[in-house]
């Protein structure tokens, strides 16, 4: 057989895989968002659970996830880039930067039921936090905090060197430089890293299990040390231990598609950044 | 002079910043492993309880599986499990009633050690577990010793019972088993379609797509897994129960084919990456020579890739083996040693899940819930290390 048919062939069938790959995609979001469509509603959106979460809204379990992916970041954005800034900017290639390096690779591998273990050991338990916001919110900032050590890191690098040399041949001291030169420019890429890491947190379940997330709860939280409902954790709960699976599925839908609006929501906000400062 | 000093801080607190990831491995080695080896210090039998036989029986010791195999009734004489050639019987503590009324056993039960004694004296072959508050003064008897919980027989041990009493199996043979099953077939699932993707998106399509199809691939990896695992319960389990004819849908091949397309994000951008940096001079040489496109990709890109193509797969299966959620979802959890993909199975994180939150804290099946961690946590910093070497090698 000709090499030039053996190639068409050959390309159509990776074109067919190809096609398959986002057809399954567009499956997925699909399905979600016409079953999920059906019951999001103001009311779904601003309502507590009612009858045994079978009807009502989700509204306890939105703001909990919004606690989470605000305390989680309050935590990791502000190590992450000061992290990031000492790695590249102080940090001289050597034996401490690998291993700071390897160890964050490391960090970001660790599967993340393994973050929910050593979050209930040291979080939960150790330091006496309970069950609560800070105790998930911590164990999901050290989840994300690769994210944006290696975001921010990049961010940095792609700002020349000239404007840096510039600042230095006025007088400005290293401190100054990066914060008023280097920051300000890679702002937009860093802004970047802790939008990605909130999408990240907010569709987080493992680590939250024994953390932070309640089964259900009646009211909403008041303190950084009460429990917290979580979508993706209320979304578990729908669909397997419910009382009544069955009658409970459209809101299962719904918290389904609502979690992930807010994943979808912030992977278009970080390109729409991304875009614009191209 | 006091700006100086304040511009020290500030950097001494960035470098203490950069600290943080390292010194978080070594507090979740600490943690995880503290807990996880304490799990090899405890006997399986419950707290309160002990093994009893007549002082006369020659058996000092008996590990937790043999225990568990002697009241399952496996064995009918003593010499199978290292005592004399007598045939064994077994006294079950709540049968006590049946053979002593309430007024022998006393009305605060204070004379149940002397029932047992008795019992005992009767029946000098049985053996009995009974709670350790009888062992008093009236009680005679031999309390035999359970040997605590052995690195191998966890490692071998098919039986996972952590919360059966008063003697808890923790053999964690089928999760491993299941575990490396189910990310077994996800691989095997998506690698064809990841590399298939990969090279269409690097070599064949034309850059106007890339564009949009980079983001979407994106997207698919940004999707949380706990509304993949909601999709396959909703969609891929009844359509697996559909098709083989089973009675639950909920299978290994459920759990392979979420992790399967969980994974291809991951296979799909390593694997362009890696096929993005064979330089153009050496398509252009096979192309030259008179190669046509797919010989090329075939016999000269792919080749090249090679290292990256393997870095893809690892880290695949890296993210198989890890994801929770998903598995937990839709793969039955049951633990038995699956014999097909069409059977139900339970993996290391999905046990942790389902189970830690009724675990009593710090006991025995506690621990041996932080030991899968540390096996998963082993597992993750090999995956991580080979990646790293691979990457630096290359470089």
């Amino acid at each position: 057989m000709n090499k030039y048919i053996i190639e068409k062939i050959v390309f159509w069938v990776f074109r067919l895989m190809t096609l398959l790959v986002v057809g399954i995609l567009v499956w997925i979001l699909g399905f979600i968002a016409y079953h999920g469509i059906q019951v999001l509603s103001w009311d779904f959106l601003t309502k507590m659970p009612e009858e045994g979460m079978t009807k009502g809204g989700i509204f306890p379990a939105i703001v909990g996830t919004v606690c989470l992916m605000v305390g989680s970041m309050i935590f990791a954005f502000p190590i992450g880039v000061m992290s990031a800034i000492y790695l590249n900017e102080f940090l001289g290639e050597g034996k401490i930067k690998s291993l700071i390096n390897l160890m964050t690779d490391n960090l970001a591998g660790i599967p993340s039921i393994v973050f929910g273990l050593f979050g209930m050991a040291l979080f939960v338990n150790k330091l006496h936090f309970g069950d609560s916001i800070v105790a998930g919110s911590l164990t999901l900032g050290l989840l994300v905090l690769p994210i944006i050590i290696r975001t921010t890191e990049t961010a940095l690098k792609s700002i020349d060197d000239t404007y840096r040399h510039a600042s230095y041949a006025l007088g400005a001291s290293k401190l100054y430089t990066i914060k008023n030169v280097v920051l300000p420019m890679a702002m937009p890429n860093v802004i970047t890293g802790l939008i990605l890491g909130m999408g990240r947190v907010s569709g987080e379940t493992a680590p939250i299990l024994f953390t932070a997330a309640a089964y259900f709860l009646p009211q909403l939280p008041d303190s950084i040390y009460d429990q917290v409902m979580a979508l993706p954790y209320h979304l578990y709960v729908l669909a397997t231990s419910g009382t009544d699976i069955e009658t409970a599925r459209p809101m299962a839908y719904g918290t389904a598609l609502v979690l992930i609006l807010f994943v979808l929501f912030c992977n278009l906000a970080a390109n729409f950044i991304r875009s614009i400062k191209n | 002079m006091i700006k100086k000093y304040f511009e020290k801080l500030q950097i001494a607190l960035l470098a203490i910043s950069s600290m943080i990831t390292t010194v978080t491995i070594f507090l979740i080695v600490i943690f995880l492993f503290s807990y996880g080896i304490k799990f090899f210090t405890n006997s399986s039998i419950e707290k309160g309880y002990d093994i009893v036989v007549h002082e006369s029986n020659p058996i000092q010791k008996l590990s937790p599986v043999i225990l568990q195999q002697i009241f399952d009734q496996e064995y009918t004489f003593w010499h199978e499990v290292g005592g004399n050639q007598d045939s064994l019987e077994i006294l079950h503590f709540e049968d006590l009633p049946n053979y002593y009324t309430e007024e022998q056993m006393g009305a605060e039960f204070e004379l149940v050690g002397a029932c047992i004694t008795d019992y005992l004296s009767k029946h000098p072959n049985a053996i009995t577990i009974i709670p350790s508050i009888n062992i008093n003064s009236s009680f005679k008897g031999k309390i035999v010793e359970v040997a605590s919980i052995k690195f191998a027989d966890v490692f071998t041990t098919q039986k996972w019972f952590p919360t059966s009493k008063p003697i808890a199996l923790f053999g964690i043979l089928p999760m491993i088993i299941g575990t490396l099953l189910v990310s077994f077939g996800a691989i095997v699932l998506a690698l064809p379609f990841g590399i298939a993707c990969a090279i269409y998106m690097a070599e064949i399509m034309k850059s106007k797509w890339r564009k949009y199809l980079k983001p979407t691939i994106e997207l698919l990896a940004g999707i949380p897994s706990v509304v993949y695992g909601f999709f396959g319960l909703v969609v891929i389990v009844p359509i697996i129960k559909n098709v083989f004819q089973l009675e639950v849908g909920e299978t290994a091949l459920a759990g392979s084919i979420i992790l399967a397309i969980m994974a291809l994000p991951t296979i799909i951008t390593i694997t362009e990456d890696a096929i993005q940096n064979v330089p153009n001079s050496v398509r252009e040489a096979s192309l030259s020579l008179g190669a046509s496109k797919w010989q090329t990709i075939l016999y000269v890109v792919l080749p090249f890739a090679k290292n990256g193509i393997i870095t893809a797969t690892v880290l695949g299966i890296g993210r198989a083996i890890g994801e929770t959620m998903a598995v937990l979802m839709v793969t039955g959890n049951s633990a038995i040693i699956p014999n097909s993909f069409l059977q139900p199975v339970r993996t290391i994180p999905a046990t942790i899940a389902a189970e830690l939150g009724e675990a009593p804290f710090g006991g025995t099946h506690f621990q041996a819930l932080f030991t899968l961690g540390c096996i998963l946590f082993l597992f993750s910093m090999g995956i991580n290390l080979y990646v790293n070497y691979t990457s630096r090698s290359k470089n």
